[in-house]
């Protein structure tokens, strides 16, 4: 035992995975796959939507049990039967939806199934006394009194890190941890990680992001179709290496010059001058105006939360504004007569909503229902209050033929497609009426690589097409990608405005975050 | 990873050996229960069988049973589907009760059958209806819930019902508390009349023409929910009202229309009840019914055609049970409520309970199934 320049220079292993195999019924979710994590290291895994990422995650965390394969946890052979296990070997899991009681306070989750005594109080003296020194240690503070339901976003991401660091765990596991963050906690958030691995943990990072693998990780694999494609280094690999990998071609993700929109042609829809409070009287939209013309996409930049949502529920009907006024074609709306989502659909107005699970979709419904929704009262899909069954399935069947939904399931329940698959279908029927002008949330929340390229083909096609088209996203790349023209929002003002020519992320970066660019 | 892919099982088992099975477990149950009482389960159950199936007399009582749990349980099966749980049947059905009564002694005497029957139908929906319209307005206006609100209404209900025999429509000289009895132009017609007009000779039983009512309610809300553009509006605002608003469906609006919808067919037990058997209105016709509703509705998975079939099941145990404790001394009634309550408890609150090990026994065999057919391809 006296070798430790060895021991420093060959990082011992914190995860070995060898030939793992997982069916379900004829599907090979992992085949044959290899995974070795080092030590102290931060890992990226990679790969779109059903590629077997989290399939493998859940193996090693142990919500299933591999057909076949080895695991080895720090150099021991471990079998892991269930999460009992895992967290008995050091292994935590950080969920996409946090699984803490909303209710409770901070401390009172880290409590939560570790109680160390039975009466609270003292439990929670001790709990206390060793979350205040973990905190000290990694950087991660955080107010252990505050109600859970009170804290934002980033904060209850915390707390799940300091719950697993908690039960020992020396290896994390994130499952795409920065869906829900703002651009400034995904950098909080990084910080923390790499402090962690400065500790010695070890974390594994499951993502879509390449941006993120980039700027985090040491290594990166990636899986395709329920293999490993590619295993390597960081720095041995770009962007556009990881994305073609991911997808299995080559990927155009960035900006297509398109013909530029005559800036005198008569605007589709233009808003003057409104402002919209909350229910607590907050001022969320504050004098915004803005004009959409035919062959153009507008983008709205801005972090989350700055008036865009509320912005995009004004200029669709969803909400009527304290002040201003809306011009839609010849028709003018004043807030006591407001537009309502009915007659925007009448004026062509189509609106593909930020929140698909519960505004774009019905997700008990059938596809065929789900693609009917908002137009289910058109003579083409009712006879005297009768529903048109058939009618509705053919175009239903015609939807996904033209914007590549999978599976081409008409009957299939909305709630078993994929994300991006589901942002196909929103956006086909909202498509399919052809619309004049249309307004999208977030067009690609949550939609893997080739879902994303087709999305913005088709988006591009309806400005191609003559119409016009609001794009609200809260990824700059995106806004980026589409756009024609910005209008950046701050604090539920319009900060400032740009052609896409002079727009850089730092120019953009100042006006979201409220200062004027030099 | 998401975990409701694990208990995915296919059409015929969640519909079909799901419910068989639940059954059978509560049925198992019971008859340990019966067993420990001293008692031979095999005659219980078979007496119980006899007793709702065997005859063509037990077989009518099973049906008008039913016939009451098929309007009460679709009163709570639409309000499901609209996202409301409308404990109020009981009390819809009293004022449905109410109405019936009052058009009956009105016009009953005046007017020939084919006046006076449809308008105590429409007079039983409306006086449902408008009972369920309250809670549902105050839901949709003022957010107050209609749990809490439907509640209230059955204690309302049953005084409004105390005061007006009371008070109002006792008969003079009568001691119990009763109306008058309506005149022959209101009362709904029994099956074994309408069967004798034709040459069917069939037992004289409380079962009218009430069980067509039922049977046709049943396909128009399957009708209604399913196959038309406002049963769209509504199951669209039951399981996501922000997609509803999205769309342009007034949530508020669509409440309403449910619990009216809803009320109507709560009220319907006022005919098959009072135009059907009683003859007059009086206290208790009710009896729990609209809370069996609930239990039915639940069984029945909300679905008109589970509704029926659930319905007759508790019909049968009605009957069944009633005839049981006579035959079997050692079986009291309170054993018959014992068997309903198990079978409440497998079927309905523990409906999903086998799921995930039917779920997990489907997936070894199709993948048995699936590894097999490799090997030989």
């Amino acid at each position: 035992m006296s070798a430790p320049a060895v021991v420093s220079t060959v990082p011992a292993s914190a995860v070995a995975m060898t030939r793992i195999c997982k069916r379900f019924g004829a599907l090979r979710a992992n085949d044959e796959v290899d995974l070795h994590v080092a030590r102290g290291s931060i890992h990226g895994i990679v790969g779109e939507n059903g590629a077997g990422k989290s399939t493998l995650m859940s193996i090693l965390y142990g919500f299933y049990q591999a057909d076949s394969g080895e695991i080895e946890v720090e150099g021991q052979p471990a079998r892991i039967r269930n999460a009992h296990d895992a967290i008995a070997l050091g292994i935590g899991m950080v969920h996409q939806h946090f699984m803490l009681v909303e209710t409770f306070t901070a401390l009172d989750n880290v409590l939560l199934g570790a109680e160390p005594n039975w009466r609270l109080g003292p439990a929670r003296q001790r709990v206390r006394r060793e979350l205040e020194a973990l905190m000290r240690d990694t950087g991660l503070q955080l107010n252990l009194d505050a109600v859970v339901e009170t804290l934002p976003v980033g904060e209850r991401q915390r707390l799940e890190i300091l719950k697993a660091l908690y039960r020992g765990a020396r290896i994390l596991i994130l499952d795409e941890p920065t869906a829900v963050l703002t651009p400034a906690e995904t950098d909080t958030l990084f910080v923390t990680l790499r402090q962690l691995r400065e500790r010695g943990s070890t974390v594994l990072l499951i993502t879509h992001k390449l941006k993120e693998i980039a700027a985090l990780c040491d290594r990166v694999t990636v899986m395709r179709a329920g293999r490993v494609v590619l295993d390597t280094r960081t720095a041995d690999t770009t962007i556009d290496g990881l994305a073609e990998a991911m997808v299995g071609r080559r990927v155009q993700l960035g900006r297509r010059e398109g013909a530029a929109a005559p800036a005198d042609a008569t605007p589709l829809l233009s808003a003057q001058n409104l402002s919209w409070r909350d229910d607590q009287g907050v001022m969320r939209l504050n004098e915004v105006s803005l004009a959409l013309r035919p062959g153009e996409i507008v983008g709205i930049a801005g972090v989350s939360g700055n008036g865009q949502s509320e912005l995009l529920d004004v200029l669709a009907g969803l909400a009527a504004p304290a002040s201003g006024s809306l011009q839609l074609g010849d028709q003018r709306f004043e807030p006591s007569r407001w537009l309502t989502p009915a007659r925007a659909r009448r004026l062509r107005l189509a609106h593909v909503p930020e929140d698909r699970h519960r505004r774009g979709l019905v997700l008990p419904f059938g596809a065929w229902e789900s693609a009917v929704l908002g137009y289910h009262r058109l003579v083409r899909y009712a006879r005297r209050g009768f529903a048109r069954r058939g009618a509705m399935h053919d175009d239903t069947a015609k939807m996904m033929a033209d914007y590549d939904v999978r599976p081409r399931a008409p009957g299939l329940r909305s709630a078993k497609f994929s994300g991006g698959n589901q942002q196909k279908l929103v956006l086909a029927r909202e498509a399919l009426h052809q619309p004049k002008v249309l307004l999208v949330g977030q067009p690609t929340r949550g939609v893997d690589i080739g879902a994303i390229e087709f999305i913005h083909g088709r988006l591009r096609a309806m400005r191609d097409a003559g119409g016009a088209v609001l794009v609200v996203s809260s990824e700059l790349d995106e806004i980026l990608a589409l756009s024609d023209r910005v209008i950046v929002m701050n604090a539920g003002r319009i900060a400032g405005e740009l052609p896409i020519d002079a727009c850089s992320e730092s120019a953009l970066g100042c006006l979201m975050a409220g200062v004027q660019p030099q | 990873m998401s975990s409701s892919q694990a208990y995915e099982l296919p059409r015929w088992m969640d519909l079909g050996l799901l419910p068989v099975l639940n059954l059978g477990m509560a049925l198992a149950v019971s008859a340990l229960v019966v067993a420990f009482t001293g008692q031979d389960p095999a005659q219980a159950l078979s007496l119980l069988l006899r007793g709702a199936f065997g005859s063509a007399m037990g077989l009518s009582y099973t049906l008008y049973y039913a016939t009451t749990f098929v309007f009460t349980g679709l009163a709570v099966a639409v309000a499901y589907h609209a996202g409301l749980f409308n404990i109020g049947g009981e009390g819809q059905a009293m004022l449905g009760g109410i109405g019936t009564s009052l058009v009956a002694l009105w016009l009953g005497d005046h007017y020939p059958a084919w006046v006076v029957l449809p308008a105590m139908i429409v007079a039983a929906m409306l006086f449902g209806m408008l009972w369920a319209a309250v809670p549902a307005v105050l839901q949709a206006w003022r957010g107050s819930h209609v749990v809490i609100t439907t509640i209230m209404f059955n204690f309302l209900a049953s005084t409004l019902l105390s005061y007006l025999l009371v008070e109002v429509l006792k008969e003079p000289g009568n001691m119990t508390v009763e109306s008058r009895a309506f005149g022959p132009a209101a009362l709904m017609p029994g099956v074994h009349e309408v069967l004798a007009t034709i040459g069917i000779e069939w037992p004289r039983s409380p079962l009218n023409l009430s069980v067509l009512l039922a049977i046709a309610a049943a396909v128009v809300v399957y009708f209604w929910l399913w196959r038309s553009t406002s049963g769209y509006a509504v199951r669209t605002v039951g399981f996501a009202p922000g997609a509803a608003q999205y769309a342009g469906i007034r949530p508020s609006r669509q409440v309403i229309v449910a619990m009216c919808a809803s009320g109507a067919l709560a009220g319907l037990l006022g005919i098959n009840e009072l135009a059907g058997v009683q003859g007059r209105l009086l206290l208790d016709y009710v009896v729990g019914a609209g809370f069996a509703g609930i239990a039915v509705s639940l069984i029945g998975r909300n679905h008109p055609v589970g509704v029926v079939l659930a319905a007759l099941l508790f019909g049968a145990l009605y009957q069944g049970g009633a005839e049981l404790s006579f035959e079997m001394p050692g079986v009291s009634r309170d054993m018959v409520f014992t068997l309903q309550g198990l079978i409440v408890l497998f079927c309905g609150a523990l409906g999903q309970a086998a799921a995930p090990t039917l779920a997990r026994a489907w997936a070894r065999w199709s993948q048995a199934k699936d590894a097999k057919e490799a090997e030989r391809g």
